[in-house]
């Protein structure tokens, strides 16, 4: 009895580590949001240049975080790993693709004899920029709406339409997540901006542009939101493990769980309280707020998709297949093993900190932009 | 040609799997060493406080930073693979697989990331100091990274520290140390990283020659030389030795890859060293495979035997030592451990219908023939040949295996040669004067790239049927996708990584030809 104790506590700890990666994750696209903008937001090359120089000296956090997501799951949760990524193949090497072709952007964009021309790896800026978050939301939707698959007993995927994951995009309330997720990294992406960049023609049309991510933002957020609350969920046996649909599970999840609403409500306060100090008292740090907000509703999103009972990757083609955090997990001993790893996790957050520090003191100004030798 | 090529789901995922890996492998053994060579130049620079060695180190790090995006762009790829190609595989073994790529990226990518931001902005924003503290972190968690990958591939070549749980029909983990300290991960590890170490001394002595033949930057270029040719003599060393370990090592854990890499069919004493061999199809068959016998070879008697077994008359196994076994040397034949593998699996079947009925007695009774340890070491440790058709389909492509072994091994003693002439000659100081020296320096720079793809296509190859090594096959591993989804997704990573590539190098010659003012 005790193993099963410390497994379901691991199993919970897990889940609550990789919500966090998850977390972090949405907020760092901020880069994302931004590069989607570099078509819209500046006036001139110059301040193109600024931008792509403030968020390319971040991308790699993104990177670096959507990498070490992909691994914590595969390490804590296998079956998911193998299910999602071996069944809903064409959403997540579409997501792959598009972050292959940001990676060498930023590097090679500006460097001369570049074959391909400074506007194809704009476009590769844009496209990561604007595929990349849509279809992460989209993805992510799927743990509340579910998916087609089903598990044999080897526990052996097999998909259930032809689409390998398409289908995901004739959802509303999964395109509906995938937007929401698209305008928020946008309005952090314009935050980040105004945090790091040192030109006023530039903040004051980033600022503009807050107000028009912001309204879609909201009714997309809502839109997903409210659908969520009166919908049906997947629910879990805790002794069973039997899948059951309960009408309002994750209403009730946020009911049962007082302590995740707080978080939720304060994640959304945050990031409006972080448009708002911006837009209204010209503050620059709007983007710590907002910030912060992002981590936490995000945060709270996936503890109400995989706690309290709840399948976090529910099957809509064979109910008992659907994934829980007790079924997908690793053994006890992996679980325990990767405890251990994941304690170093405050340190590298204190020197990521540090790092962030010593590169974001000073703004990025035109002069800089002229004079530095390592740039985008 | 085209008749010969299967067009099956598990080939075109394999096809795909080896793009992938064999586009990231061009890129990852730069970083690995280029980075050491930066954290020494910058070590001298702040050291000496001689600019020269600063701009020095900055024209390096620009062409370090062209191949360090191209290789983090292909890596992402090659992880998320192993859920979207391989999703059987993910399962099986992702409770000891997932732990060092979750480690990698704990410990390893957000060390890299993290610094690889402050060494190439932080020029003018931080101390000398924390800028050399950054350069030299940046080389350990790329080098990291390699680590925990490489405990992960070696884990496929050797499992080892797992237990296989019937009810989740999963290999678990239960001894992480033996997983990380494997033998086959311990010689992976050093002999990989050390080939990237060369790799990059090459690169750095090749592009210096460059100069020297064009008469231009010469203090730079010598310095430099003086940098790749220390640590490339080095480097090239212990090549030498860990490759001299790795093998034996194979010899013991991958016999059946060990006898292909030598082209030994008949196990023998007094075994040979094929310094040069050329192969070519005998009369003989084992099944449908045409046995291969070398039309001509150069041979050193006994030094297989002595350098495998440590004396001439050690016994070298061959391949029909495994394929119809060998009672002296306790050696199973291949038939029989396909009726292992099969008997194993129809007991993990029954496990799994007594489950589904939940027939209680014989769960019980099932539960308790995969604790016994005889069970294990008769039936179970043979799973994956359930799943072999015919006996001749675990030996591997012979002719890859040996052609791929040899040349990377005629390569890895011409290295040495290479840098200790530049050696030799920088410090008689007539380097500059030899340009039938500096030609070889600067067209040696494929060779190293070719001799780490080789290594690679040895190691995966010569494994073949199995992901895992007598425990899973590359068909029973593949996810159950659309064969049509896999060609797409083939053809669009293939024009993708070829552009890449050509944009890479094509930015790369610009850069070394426009190296920075004084």
């Amino acid at each position: 009895m005790t193993v099963m104790i410390s497994q379901l506590f691991l199993q919970h700890y897990w889940w609550i580590i990789v919500s966090l990666l998850a977390s972090f994750l949405v907020f760092l696209m901020f880069v994302q949001g931004g590069q989607s903008m570099i078509y819209s937001l500046p006036q001139n090359n110059l301040q193109k240049t600024m931008i792509v120089n403030s968020l390319g000296r971040k991308w790699e956090f993104t990177f670096t975080t959507l990498v070490t997501f992909g691994g914590a799951f595969f390490a804590s949760f296998p079956l998911f790993y193998a299910t999602s990524f071996g069944g809903a193949y064409w959403v997540w090497i579409a997501i792959l693709f598009s972050f292959t072709i940001q990676a060498i952007a930023y590097e090679f964009r500006s460097k001369p004899n570049n074959v391909f021309g400074q506007k194809t790896f704009d476009l590769f800026l844009f496209l990561n920029g604007s595929l990349g978050p849509f279809l992460i939301g989209v993805a992510v939707a799927t743990f509340f709406t579910g998916a087609m698959f089903s598990l044999n007993l080897m526990n052996q995927v097999h998909w259930a339409t032809p689409w390998y994951g398409l289908e995901a995009l004739l959802n509303v309330q999964n395109l509906a997540l995938g937007f929401a997720v698209l305008f928020l990294a946008r309005i952090n992406g314009l935050l980040y901006i105004i945090n790091t960049v040192d030109d006023e023609a530039l903040i004051k049309r980033s600022i503009k542009g807050l107000f028009t991510n912001s309204i879609p933002f909201m009714i997309f957020f809502l839109f997903f939101v409210i659908f969520l609350l009166i919908s049906k969920g997947f629910a879990a046996d805790p002794i069973t493990g039997t899948i059951t649909i309960e009408k309002f599970k994750y209403l009730n999840n946020l009911i049962q769980m007082p302590v995740v609403l707080v978080l939720f409500l304060t994640g959304v306060v945050g990031v409006l309280y972080g448009i708002g100090i911006t837009v209204i008292r010209k503050s620059f740090s709007g983007i710590w707020f907002s910030g912060a907000g992002t981590v936490l509703s995000v945060f709270s999103l996936f503890l109400i998709a995989g706690f309290n009972g709840t399948s976090f990757y529910p099957s809509l083609y064979d109910l008992q297949s659907s994934l829980t955090i007790r079924n997908a997990s690793s053994s006890l001993f992996t679980l325990k093993t990767m405890m251990y790893v994941s304690f170093i996790i405050p340190f590298v957050i204190a020197y990521i900190w540090y790092a962030w520090k010593a590169i974001n003191n000073n703004k990025i100004t035109e002069e800089e932009m002229k004079s530095e030798e390592h740039k985008y | 040609m085209i008749e010969n090529v299967d067009l099956s789901l598990v080939d075109w995922s394999r096809a795909q799997f080896a793009l992938t890996a064999m586009y990231h492998w061009l890129f990852v053994p730069l970083t690995l060493g280029l980075s050491f060579m930066l954290a020494i130049m910058e070590t001298i620079y702040v050291r000496t406080g001689k600019e020269e060695w600063k701009r020095i180190t900055r024209f390096w790090m620009t062409l370090f930073g062209i191949n360090f995006a191209i290789g983090i762009a292909t890596g992402i790829i090659l992880e998320f693979e192993f859920g979207t190609n391989w999703s059987n595989y993910s399962w099986f073994v992702g409770d000891i697989f997932g732990t060092p790529l979750a480690v990698e990226g704990i410990l390893a990518f957000f060390l890299e990331a993290t610094f690889v931001a402050v060494m190439f902005f932080g020029w003018n924003k931080v101390s000398k100091k924390f800028h050399l503290v950054s350069t030299w972190l940046v080389a350990i968690g790329a080098n990291l990274s390699a680590l925990w990958i490489l405990v992960a591939n070696a884990w496929m070549q050797k499992p080892v520290g797992m237990i296989f749980n019937p009810d989740t029909a999963r290999n678990e983990m239960v001894n992480f140390w033996a997983i990380l300290f494997n033998q086959v991960a311990v010689d992976k590890f050093l002999h990989t990283i050390s080939s990237g170490f060369l790799l990059a001394s090459m690169f750095v002595l090749g592009i210096s020659a460059w100069f020297l033949i064009r008469k231009r930057e010469d203090l730079l270029a010598k310095r430099s030389i003086l940098i790749a040719g220390v640590f490339g003599l080095l480097s090239s060393l212990m090549v030498a030795f860990t490759g001299d370990a790795s093998a034996r090592t194979v010899s013991k854990v991958q016999p059946v890859k060990f006898a292909s890499m030598e082209a030994l069919y008949e196990g023998k004493n007094n075994a040979g060293l094929i310094v040069f061999g050329v192969l070519k199809d005998s009369e003989k068959k084992i099944g449908k495979k045409i046995v291969k016998e070398f039309a001509f070879k150069i041979e050193i008697p006994g030094l297989l035997s002595v350098l495998t077994g440590g004396d001439k008359d050690a016994y070298i196994q061959g391949l029909a030592d495994h394929l119809s076994g060998n009672e002296k040397l306790g050696i199973i034949s291949v038939p029989e451990k396909m009726q292992s593998g099969k008997f194993a699996r129809d007991v993990l079947t029954s496990y799994k219908r007594a489950r589904l009925i939940n027939d209680t007695a014989r769960i019980e009774a099932i539960k308790g023939v995969f604790k016994d340890k005889d069970f294990h070491d008769k039936y179970f440790r043979y799973f994956g040949y359930a799943s072999i058709d015919k006996p001749e389909d675990v030996i591997p492509d012979v002719t890859i295996s040996f052609y791929s072994f040899h040349l990377m091994v005629v390569l890895g003693f011409l290295f040495i040669l290479i840098f200790s002439a530049a050696l030799y000659l920088l410090f008689r100081g007539t380097i500059s004067d030899k340009k039938w020296f500096l030609w070889i320096a600067l067209l040696s720079i494929p060779l190293p790239y070719i001799a780490s793809e080789l290594g690679w296509l040895l190691t995966e190859m010569g494994r073949q049927p199995w992901i895992i090594q007598d425990m899973m096959t590359v068909s029973q591993a593949v996810s159950q996708i659309s064969t049509g989804s896999v060609i797409t997704t083939f053809i669009l990573f293939a024009v993708l990584f070829t552009g890449l590539l050509i944009s890479e190098i094509s930015i790369m010659v610009k850069q070394i030809k426009t190296v920075p003012k004084r």
